[in-house]
């Protein structure tokens, strides 16, 4: 799960570590009072509005202005609310601007790069850092890997004072600087492990020319396994940031991702899932949709794939594979036929179902006298679909 | 032969009074007749499965009972660090945890824990072991699976069963089918089981199923170069998923250029691994690999 940049800062503040902080404005008649707010509580007259979403890369698309009177700011401000801000990271429709920042313009003297996250293959949190603040790091990593330091956490006795200071003297911090960096690094490695953060990145660190150490920016994401052990950090979502489609899925316990493709797929099990949408592309269609029903395939499940699948008008045709393990294939059949016939399906839909029961299934869907296109292997099926989805041209 | 469990395995199950612990015990149970006893805290005492098996208050009273080598473990998430420690603690050997939905945190202590601790851990978030005609130590449908030569390694579950039913149906069977997991952390990684197989006198060919995210299928590629003789036949899975997007299993996400299907496929061919485009084509490629070596 991801949130907001000012709700990163509000964490962070609450671990003691300084901040770029900011009024948050969510329409344009409280602009106003929110620049004035913030002209008051940061005794300032320059601001920066920057946009509140997700993606990444909000500078690039324009939605972070700095304005040095209150005039310009609202000016900024109501061009940014309600823009739809493309970023790099949004794709070509870019993503609705709900809330503004106001922030405190703050005079940068250095800017640096911390995030703390899982390095899978060491199975350990490690702490990365360098002096190139406000690049990609991607870019930093793939270009001068060597300018990226890096300190791995041993989980039996965690994070140490002398890892924070190894990292702080590596970055060639004065020694007032040093002095706050050390306890920054352990706050934000406190805050990480004691939210279960995925990721906890400030980037920008800046120095300031006051030669004070501050989080310009912040993102954090968290481990959705952990997220019922915190509900604070869950009341923090944002649904508006996420797909419609998915969201709703999520209700039904479906594990929905859309693409761009023709082609529905409700396959039980991610990596078939996987699989299914590759063998798609491979006949030479282009999958809709990544859909895990998981173990339970009945009638519900069934249903409610569907309704998913086709609330996307691009789906042509819709691919069902299952290999029933410890699910039974004539249950899973019994409940496609329910299904079709409830939902009066105005799409071809291809079934392959194979496992335990196998060939009562098939024998079930063949008696069923429905508009249903059975296939007999993974190739098969995955012929058979995009044939369906071309409408035959393929 | 095979690998890691066998019909002289003793398995216990940690949570085996639950509706998940109680369904699939009995399956192996069934399939093996290797399942010694359980472990459910408050329970000890009691009998379950018809009254066959013996339940225990602890893993160390299971053990000491039991004598028990393998722990089939099907606690709620947020229970299954503890429970996983405990086996460790009890010096249970091979520790195999299905449960999905464990959180970062806890898996790090976990992995911390195994170091040095003479107990490998399989999973979590995966569908077991199954060793066919031997031992069933997991969820996998043991009647798919035929005693046979090659060993299967996967990330995934239906998708693994998806290959075992290819290989029946060119007249293969399996010397061990293991489900490592789709988590960010696993106990058990691609190269420790490649080993494994490798040493393994009853194996002739290894199928290896991969996904996007993470290093380790390029670990393994590289370790098969310079460590395996046999003929490895590698899928990755998620060609098609877009990047920065969690595709159901929890590690499955592209986070970097190296962690894409098209990536790992690359450096797995370099490596000498028969890499296959379409998963309708596991089966045939171990086949063909295998008249060729034969011939």
């Amino acid at each position: 799960m991801k949130i907001h940049e000012y709700q990163a800062k509000e964490l962070l503040k609450k671990y003691n570590i300084p901040i770029q902080d900011g009024v948050i404005c969510e329409s344009e008649n409280k602009l106003e009072s929110a620049i004035q707010e913030a002209s008051r509580l940061f005794n300032t007259k320059n601001y920066v509005i920057k946009a509140q979403i997700h993606a990444g890369g909000r500078g690039k698309g324009g939605g972070v202005k700095f304005c040095t009177s209150a005039e310009k700011a609202q000016v900024e401000g109501k061009k940014i609310l309600g823009m739809q801000l493309v970023t790099p990271q949004t794709g070509p429709e870019g993503q609705k601007v709900r809330k503004v920042m106001v922030a405190q313009a703050m005079d940068i003297a250095s800017e640096y790069y911390v995030a703390i996250t899982l390095d899978r293959s060491a199975g350990r949190d490690v702490i990365m850092a360098s002096t190139e603040g406000g690049m990609d790091i991607e870019e930093v990593a793939a270009h001068t890997p060597e300018k990226i330091i890096r300190v791995w956490v041993d989980p039996a006795v965690g994070f140490q004072p002398f890892q924070a200071r190894q990292i702080a003297f590596r970055l060639g911090f004065e020694p007032a600087i040093i002095k706050q960096a050390i306890p920054l690094l352990m706050n934000l490695y406190q805050c990480y492990k004691e939210t279960d953060a995925s990721l906890a990145e400030v980037n920008p660190l800046i120095v300031t020319t006051q030669n004070q150490l501050v989080a310009l920016d912040a993102k954090f994401n968290f481990d959705s396994n952990a997220l019922c052990r915190h509900s604070d950090i869950v009341a923090m979502r944002d649904i508006y940031e996420e797909d419609p489609t998915e969201v709703e899925a999520g209700k039904y316990n479906l594990n929905y991702i859309k693409l761009d493709g023709n082609v529905g797929c409700m396959v039980n099990g991610a990596g078939l899932a996987m699989a299914t949408m590759d063998i798609i592309k491979l006949n030479g269609g282009e999958p809709a949709n990544f859909l895990d029903v998981g173990g339970g395939a009945n009638v519900e499940t069934v249903k409610n794939g569907f309704k998913i699948i086709l609330s996307d008008p691009n789906v042509k045709a819709v691919l069902i594979n299952i290999f029933g393990g410890i699910v039974r294939c004539d249950r899973v059949a019994n409940g496609i036929i329910e299904a079709v016939k409830d939902l009066d399906l105005s799409v071809p839909v291809v079934v392959r179902l194979e496992g335990t029961n196998a060939d009562l299934a098939k024998s079930l869907l063949e008696n069923a006298k429905l508009a249903i296109i059975p296939a007999t292997s993974l190739a098969d099926a995955a012929e058979k679909v995009v044939q369906a989805a071309t409408g035959g041209s393929n | 032969m095979a690998i890691l469990v066998n019909k002289q395995s003793k398995i216990i199950v940690q949570g085996i009074t639950g509706s998940e612990g109680s369904f699939h015990a009995q399956q192996c149970y069934e399939y093996g007749q290797n399942v010694v006893g359980g472990v459910t805290p408050g329970k000890g005492g009691t009998r379950v499965l018809d009254a066959n098996l013996p339940v225990f208050n602890t893993c160390v009273e299971a053990k000491a009972a039991t004598g028990a080598n393998v722990s089939l473990i099907f606690v709620p998430p947020l229970f299954a660090r503890d429970a996983i420690l405990e086996a460790i603690d009890a010096k249970i050997e091979l520790i195999v945890c299905i449960t999905e939905g464990i959180p970062v945190q806890d898996m790090i202590q976990v992995q911390r824990a195994l170091l040095g601790s003479g107990s490998r851990l399989i999973g979590p978030n995966c569908p077991g072991l199954l060793t066919p005609g031997e031992a069933k130590v997991g969820i996998m449908p043991g009647f798919i699976a035929r005693p046979g030569r090659v060993g299967v390694i996967s990330k995934s579950g239906t998708l693994t069963y998806e290959a075992v039913h290819q290989l029946v149906g060119v007249g293969l069977g399996q010397s061990t089918c293991v489900g490592i997991g789709g988590d960010p952390i696993i106990g058990t990684k691609m190269i420790d089981v490649l080993q494994l197989f490798q040493n393994d006198p009853d194996t002739d060919a290894i199928v290896l199923i991969g996904e996007i995210g993470g290093s380790m299928e390029i670990e393994a590629a590289h370790y098969v170069k310079e460590s395996v003789s046999k003929p490895v036949i590698g899928f990755i899975a998620g060609q098609t998923a877009p990047p920065g997007r969690r595709m159901g299993h929890a590690g499955a996400i592209v986070s970097g250029a190296d962690e894409s299907a098209a990536a790992k496929k690359r450096v797995m061919a370099s490596c000498g691994i028969l890499v296959v485009d379409s998963p309708a084509h596991i089966g045939q490629t171990v086949a063909d690999a295998l008249n060729r070596v034969r011939a």
